[in-house]
């Protein structure tokens, strides 16, 4: 067999015209390589550039050497799958490992150059009273009185001194003056500018009626790495993402910076977060046994009813119990999120009428999670069944007809021979749905959103929150500002744990073995 | 294990069997009967409509604000679009898996189907920094494309798919291929006239499980679609009814329906595959 397939791979290589295919293909992809990488220096997308040098390079390496046959078949998929689910992991091991979340968002320079554009004023520092012009361009032109008489031109980022009648004024024919409800308007526009006077001092605007020579507050010294307030005289240092003064005083904004493994520290030792983290967790590995548990239990009872023989109807019910898995996910769990309406939902309708009493379904902790394992014992019952009835089916006749001869009853059959073969088949899917739970997160979003919320936890967790959606609101969804850092690190965490259960389940079911032994 | 049933042993299969079409079928009926009620509101709703019309259903279509019906058609349209790619791509990985011998085959399979277990949609961040980058370079597949939120999904080509779909080629016997190419085909043509077709009922259950996975998909689909008109089905509903139950109860009732359509009737044409292909090991993703 190998050597047919190495033979199919000479004559690949034995023809012209796939030779000059190949070629002309690859001289193709490699010059739409450059024109990009041309593109991304001059944008400076560094990390997309290594990413596409690396891509390309691997193609050709591929497409060249003998042995690169077989992957070729593999590039495609491969591709997509570095682009878009290795290199965001990458990037999540790193993001890990970082601060990055509301307070420090921006890179260390971008905050540098903040503190470096604020300025402060002097209490009794004199005022410039001012007219403003612009002209049909958007161009700014400004005309200053000192309070001792002196008037002054400014205008593309420098100030000079005229008289009224200054020949260098004439410009300012094709210019119009601002009213003050313009210069109210245009305030935000009008506090950016500012004319230099040298020793760091700026002439800028102080409010709609006059301009003030304000001073630089901070200066960076880039050899030293400090940030020195010129006010007081105080060195903050950079530390933990803060620049930070002697005394523990820390400005805002911080920046980004790497800060090892603080954030998995602060999931084990921080009070605040360690009590909710942990209860989540653990809600997470209930709701994943309760859901397996539920729907096996369901689907499995029902396989045994349908797999009867002398059952009638059992093809109607089959086709009409396997509705709900045709249904998306999504919307069935927006469906149920109305139906187990506490005002006005069916449910307590009927709850109601019958038994004179209603369920607060979605705002009480207990019930809440009654409700999630009732609707996916819903969703899932029908694919549960589905694979029981298949392993049921594969289970010979003549282990029960041998077990009826020795004088087993129905439930010893059921015990020794039905359980034991079925679970054979089914024990890794049952693994597999584990972990599938594990990580429902359209479930929980979509039917609590993970409420009602653990009063007094610092970071947004809820009752029903399994590790998937916390984390998800701990990234993108927090009243508090988001925390990128930590919740990088939950999904690593998370990415560990269910990894696990994956390698032991392909490891011990021998689910890699080649099916077909004599390949 | 079966025997024939006495009069009782069968009235408490189907009393049994009844409870769950009830349990399974009634949601079902109740949305459907809401989508033709023009109460619009959950209070009060009847399971059988005292008044039938098709006000809601026409909602879908004419309402500019909420263009449900556009969102049904986006999600149809990214949706078969990244199955079938991802069905193309998968192929070709699996063959590769199940028919060369190569240096780092079996840790490369394993690796991927590893690597797949990472949630992608909490690393959403990185996802949408790498898209709106890569839409700098090539505008077609930027943020707020559809070219561009199909490209991520593809990155699920690898994974449980490529596993599926190595262990059905295992099963095929390799006699045809190998005499085949005594007659001179290529590896390439040998897959392509002689597994491929032999491989449907495979090829079918990746479609529908990614077809399914890809419909249902809204987080990163929510970050990267931003106008309104480019939504996803599952986007745009949940921002529809988000908590509005009481006043766009029938709207959302015929939204369901519609927007469950386009699945239930490609599950009802693939449904003979599944079962083989669920009991190989997939999950409802």
């Amino acid at each position: 067999m190998d050597s047919d397939f190495k033979n199919g791979c000479d004559s690949v290589r034995g023809s012209i015209l796939s030779k000059v295919l190949k070629g002309l293909g690859l001289a193709v992809l490699n010059v739409i390589v450059i024109w990009s990488a041309l593109f991304l220096i001059s944008h400076q997308s560094y990390v997309i550039l290594a990413l596409l040098l690396l891509g390309a390079l691997i193609v050709n390496i591929v497409f060249i050497l003998p042995g690169g046959y077989p992957f070729r078949y593999l590039l495609p998929a491969t591709f997509f799958m570095f682009l878009l689910v290795v290199y965001p992991i990458v990037y999540t091991v790193y993001i890990s490992l970082t601060n990055y979340g509301t307070g420090n968002i921006l890179s260390k320079e971008q905050v540098i150059a903040q503190f470096e554009e604020k300025f402060v004023i002097d209490r009794d520092a004199e005022s410039y009273a001012f007219e403003a012009y612009i002209n049909d361009q958007g161009e700014l032109a400004f005309l200053f009185t000192r309070p001792d008489g002196e008037l002054l031109l400014g205008h593309k980022s420098t100030i000079d001194s005229v008289s009224l009648d200054d020949p260098k004024l004439e410009f300012l024919d094709d210019y119009i003056l601002l009213e003050k409800r313009d210069l109210v308007r245009m305030t935000n526009e009008l506090s950016a500018i500012g004319f230099d006077c040298g020793d760091g001092k700026q002439l800028r605007m102080r409010n709609v009626n006059s301009f003030a020579i304000y001073e630089r507050q901070y200066v960076y010294e880039p050899n030293t790495d400090e940030l020195v307030d010129l006010q007081t005289g105080i060195v903050y240092k950079p530390s933990n993402g803060y620049f930070q003064a002697a005394d523990g005083t820390r400005l805002t904004p911080g920046f980004r910076t790497v800060i090892g493994l603080s954030n998995f520290r602060k999931l084990f030792t921080n009070r605040q977060i360690t009590g909710p983290f942990a209860r989540v967790f653990l809600w997470t590995v209930q709701w994943a046994l309760l859901s397996v548990a539920t729907t096996f239990a369901v689907g499995l009872f029902l396989a045994i009813l349908l797999n009867d023989p002398y059952l009638r109807f059992r093809k109607a019910y089959r086709s009409l119990l396997i509705l709900p898995y045709a249904i998306p996910a999504f919307i069935s769990a927006l469906i149920w999120r109305g139906l187990f309406n506490t005002e006005v939902g069916v449910i307590n309708q009927i709850l109601q009428a019958t038994i004179n009493s209603s369920v607060p379904w979605l705002q009480d902790p207990f019930w809440a999670k009654i409700a999630l394992v009732i609707l996916n014992l819903w969703l899932g019952f029908p694919y549960m069944m589905i694979i029981c009835l298949g392993a049921l089916q594969s289970i010979g006749s003549e282990m029960y007809e041998a077990a009826v001869v020795d004088g087993a009853s129905s439930w010893q059959q059921f015990r020794y021979i039905t359980i034991p073969l079925l679970m054979v088949s089914v024990a890794p899917l049952l693994v597999a749905s584990f972990s599938f739970n594990f990580n429902n997160f359209s479930v929980i979003y979509l039917l609590t959103r993970g409420r009602p919320p653990i009063p007094g936890a610092q970071t947004p967790a809820g009752y029903t929150d399994i590790l998937i959606s916390y984390t998800y609101r701990l990234a993108f969804e927090s009243g508090r500002g988001v925390d990128y850092g930590l919740a990088s690190a939950v999904t690593l965490i998370i990415f560990l744990i269910t990894g696990t259960i994956t390698f032991f389940n392909f490891r011990f079911t021998g689910a890699l073995e080649d099916v077909n032994k004599n390949v | 294990m079966y025997r024939r049933h006495t009069f009782f042993g069968a009235l408490w299969r189907h009393g049994i069997l009844l409870v769950f079409l009830v349990f399974a079928l009634f949601p079902i009926f109740w949305v459907i009967s809401a989508s033709f009620n023009p109460a619009n509101t959950l209070v009060g709703q009847s399971l059988i409509p005292k008044v039938v019309s098709l006000d809601n259903y026409r909602e879908l279509f004419t309402n500019q604000q909420h263009p449900i019906a556009l969102w049904i058609k986006n999600s149809v349209i990214v949706s078969l679009i990244t199955s079938a790619l991802v069905v193309t791509m998968t192929s070709l990985a699996a063959y590769a898996f199940s028919r060369f011998r190569f240096k780092g085959r079996r840790t490369g399979l394993f690796i991927s189907l590893l690597v797949q277990v990472f949630p992608q949609m909490l690393a959403a961040v990185a996802v949408y920094l790498l898209i709106l980058n890569i839409g700098k370079l090539f505008p077609a597949l930027g943020i707020n494309t559809h070219a561009g939120l199909i490209m991520v999904y593809l990155g699920g080509a690898m994974g449980v798919n490529a596993w599926l779909m190595k262990g059905y080629f295992d099963t095929i016997p390799t006699s045809l291929e190998e005499s085949a190419m005594i007659d001179g085909a290529t590896p390439f043509q040998a897959f392509y006239m002689i597994i491929l077709p032999l491989a449907r009922p495979i090829l079918a259950v990746v479609f529908l499980l990614q077809f399914i996975g890809t419909y249902s998909e809204f987080i990163l689909a929510s970050v990267l679609i931003t106008s309104s008109s480019k939504y996803t089905l599952a986007v745009g509903l949940q921002l529809f009814i988000h908590d509005q139950y009481a006043n766009r109860w029938g709207v959302f009732a015929a939204a369901s329906v519609l927007g469950a359509l386009p699945i239930v009737i490609l599950f009802m044409f693939l449904q003979k595959y599944l079962v083989s292909g669920l009991t190989h090991g997939a999950v409802k993703g």
